[in-house]
């Protein structure tokens, strides 16, 4: 074990800033990236979904035309 | 003669490739978190203080992680983009697009830990040396890659003027590997040779190739997870992607 107490570990031999500002900045891009790759499927699938449902309404309301005679 | 061979087109088509990177996805994903913790621990707790550097060295784990995946990641890339312009395939460009911006990010955090290696052990947080520019233009190749892709409204047209880019561009990654061989530089040899036996502690190296390995596997996770992204939106008038039960619910 390298470090007697927590504060030693995170005083990095006083490197703090340059390995913590390494180690820091990497993990926040890994995360940010899944969280932006997951925000853009979140929206394709939102708009997918509505586009089915637009298609839906679609279909209906050509089939209510059709079919006006059968419900009047 | 039986027919032994397996027909790798039929994985070709994103239609069914999209539920076999779904059923990957999660093993990659915790693959990364089995590689990337004993590797933070090796480290942080085991490897020892540098004798040169003291505990500024441990910025190594991260640093040559993230340059050895800017430099694989593009060669994927041009794989695939030979792959599509040979073959023609719809997957390999959405493959070459789902890379990119994951190996934009790792040329840039390969930078970036560099400049923070840099200013403490070298005084300064830039050179304009071989290695470092070698691996500025790639990281600039990566941004080309993505501009000129997102350029193009046709999503084919991109896939072949990007795999054109990629291919062009794979010939700077034999550079930055042997620039600090072919000129006089600032950056220190390669930290690790198959023709000489390592020069660091033993727990440093494979605190290094336990890092190295858990950035692949995230590599491959968030490659699958956004290629499944760009294969909804690039398929999305298709019968079968209206009929998947995460668009239907």
């Amino acid at each position: 074990m390298n470090w007697g107490s927590p504060s030693e570990f995170f005083a990095m031999g006083g490197y703090a800033l340059y390995v913590w500002g390494s180690f820091g900045v990497t993990a926040a891009c890994l995360i940010a990236e899944v969280l932006l790759i997951r925000k853009r499927r979140h929206d394709i699938l939102t708009s997918l979904r509505r586009e089915l449902a637009a298609d839906r309404a679609a279909d209906r309301a050509a089939h209510k035309a059709t079919h006006r005679m059968d419900y009047q | 003669m039986s027919n032994r061979l397996i027909n790798w087109f039929k994985f070709a088509s994103p239609q069914s490739f999209y539920p076999i990177a779904g059923k990957m996805l999660p093993w990659f994903a915790a693959l990364t978190v089995a590689f990337g913790l004993p590797a933070l621990w090796l480290g942080f707790f085991v490897a020892p203080t540098d004798a040169v550097q003291g505990e500024g060295y441990r910025i190594i784990f991260i640093h040559v992680a993230a340059s050895w995946m800017s430099m694989f990641i593009y060669c994927i890339m041009a794989f695939w983009a030979a792959v599509g312009i040979v073959y023609n395939t719809r997957l390999s460009g959405m493959m070459t697009a789902a890379l990119a911006p994951t190996g934009a990010l790792f040329a840039f955090l390969s930078l970036w830990t560099g400049a923070l290696w840099g200013k403490p052990m070298w005084g300064t947080w830039w050179v304009w040396d071989a290695r470092l520019t070698s691996e500025l233009i790639l990281f600039f190749l990566y941004l080309g890659y993505i501009a000129l892709t997102s350029a193009l409204d046709d999503a084919r047209r991109a896939d072949r003027a990007g795999g054109i880019l990629a291919l062009v561009g794979v010939v700077n990654v034999p550079i930055i590997y042997f620039s600090v061989k072919w000129w006089n530089t600032l950056h220190q040899g390669a930290s690790v040779s198959l023709a000489k036996s390592p020069s660091m502690a033993h727990t440093m190296l494979w605190g290094m190739l336990l890092m190295a390995l858990c950035c692949w596997m995230y590599t491959i996770a968030v490659a699958l997870y956004r290629v499944r992204a760009i294969i909804l939106e690039r398929e999305r008038h298709t019968t079968w992607v209206s009929e998947l039960p995460e668009v239907k619910a």
